[in-house]
């Protein structure tokens, strides 16, 4: 399939938004755990589409979530950099991209992970969201020291 | 100015470490203020059975003028009501001006410590950290011996024993060699060995006691839990084999010294209480000193 031919696919599965936010560049397989990452499955009154495995001339097949009238903030994105680090997000107003960014890691994450130490205070019903620290090696939790260093999306909230 | 809280040894730099002893020491030899913490109130939240940290806490509180407020036994608390703890930490910092804690959960006390207003201390919490044990463990080898360099050998429960984990990352600081002895499935938790070994930590793993006894300066015994086995003969035949006897120490160097944080239950032949060795009594009392120079850092 020529790469035109593959953007005329994607075309047909996936409509234009006028406004809101575009997650492209999502590697394969992992758009539902991205939304999950998000937050916005169940929560959003607005449409939310999601293409997945779908051609790409870089990446050889790539995930995509739009999501029609809302802006999602750095912060909120930056999250998915920990399954999808090379994930970009467009900004849409009125068919038009107004901002491109790529993804970062960030240094901590809040209510993201679940700690699989089952002796973990945060496993409990204290009033308090889980706390990661990002580093090389892996998730660390803030309350228990407990490392996540695989399966990160097998530990999503 | 933050408040001060103690929640891991991890948060300590070698300095503050060896500021602590020092202080400790000079409290040892009576050098201190027996008024400096005169109208200070400490609440001790144990959720968890303790005879020797919450002893020798309300005895530092004591010897410095402080008083002690005590919850009693948890069934007695509002927590068996399902209060939760960020909110009797709330309640409890407006009583007193110093918490400390211990908590069956991992992770406890630095909740606590988000919570507070006054300053935490950690006296354990479930397998995770002790600070408090591990400062008077550094003590109590530093009486006899400089910390740098030592090769200490742990035995007994490494996998649950938060003693053992937290004493092994104090040690790092200080360039130890660790020698681990312990029964199949109770061995030093994977990514902590991998921790300390990044911090350059040597590790040397053994199957038996008498291969390390004549090479190590500390015996740091820790006690393995009959819960921990499916039956009572499966934990004496485990028990047995890493048991210290007069006749394990005979092979021993001059200056070795034997630790154990107490309560032991077969894991120290009663013999060796009066051998040269055995410091794990003093090691008890050092409780006091090494308590009173943490409660003065918090506190004043």
């Amino acid at each position: 399939m020529t790469p035109a031919a593959s953007e005329e696919n994607e075309g047909l599965l996936v409509r234009r938004i006028k406004n809101g936010t575009v997650i492209d560049h999502i590697d394969a397989g992992e758009a539902l755990n991205v939304v999950k990452i998000l937050g916005i499955t169940g929560t959003t009154q607005e449409a939310l589409s999601i293409a997945t495995n779908v051609p790409s001339r870089n990446m050889g097949r790539k995930d995509i979530v739009k999501l029609s009238n809302r802006e999602l903030s750095k912060e909120e994105v930056d999250r998915i950099a920990l399954i999808s680090p090379r994930a970009t997000i467009n900004i849409i107003r009125n068919f038009k991209v107004c901002e491109k960014k790529g993804v970062e890691i960030p240094t901590l994450i809040e209510g993201v992970v679940r700690c699989p130490n089952p002796g973990c205070i945060s496993n409990t019903h204290e009033p308090i969201r889980t706390k990661f620290r990002v580093q090389p090696k892996g998730l660390h939790c803030c309350y228990c020291d407990w490392v996540i260093n695989r399966d990160i999306t097998g530990h999503i909230i | 100015m933050p408040t001060r809280h103690i929640i891991s040894i991890g948060d300590f730099d070698r300095d503050d470490i060896d500021q602590l002893l020092d202080h400790a020491a000079q409290i040892d030899e009576r050098k201190f203020d027996e008024n400096a913490l005169k109208g200070k109130i400490l609440a001790a939240l144990f959720f968890e059975p303790s005879t020797r940290t919450r002893m020798s806490f309300e005895s530092a509180m004591a010897r410095l003028g402080g008083s002690v407020l005590s919850v009693g036994s948890v069934e007695a608390c509002s927590m068996a009501k399902g209060e939760t703890l960020a909110d009797t930490i709330r309640v409890v910092s407006g009583y007193a001006d110093a918490i400390v804690i211990r908590h069956p959960r991992e992770g406890a006390a630095r909740l606590a410590a988000e919570f507070a207003t006054v300053p935490v201390i950690n006296a354990g919490d479930g397998a995770g950290q002790h600070p408090s044990q591990t400062l008077l463990d550094l003590y109590t080898i530093r009486q006899s011996m400089p910390i740098d360099g030592i090769d200490i050998a742990m035995v007994g429960d490494l996998r649950y024993g938060r003693t053992a984990h937290s004493l092994a990352s104090a040690l790092s600081l200080y360039h130890a060699r660790l020698h681990t002895i312990s029964p199949t499935g109770l061995e030093l938790p994977a990514n902590l060995a991998e921790n300390l070994e990044e911090k350059g930590m040597e590790i040397i793993e053994h199957d038996d006691i008498r291969d390390v006894i004549s090479t190590v300066d500390v015996l740091y015994v820790t006690r393995i839990q009959r819960e921990r086995f499916p039956d009572s003969a499966s934990y004496f035949n485990v028990a047995s084999s890493y048991r210290i006897t007069p006749e394990l120490l005979a092979d021993a160097k001059e200056h070795l010294i034997v630790l154990h944080p107490l309560p032991r239950v077969d894991e120290i032949d009663p013999r060796v209480d009066d051998s040269p060795h055995a410091r794990y009594f003093d090691q008890s009392r050092n409780g006091v000193p090494v308590r009173m120079a943490m409660l003065m850092q918090v506190l004043q």
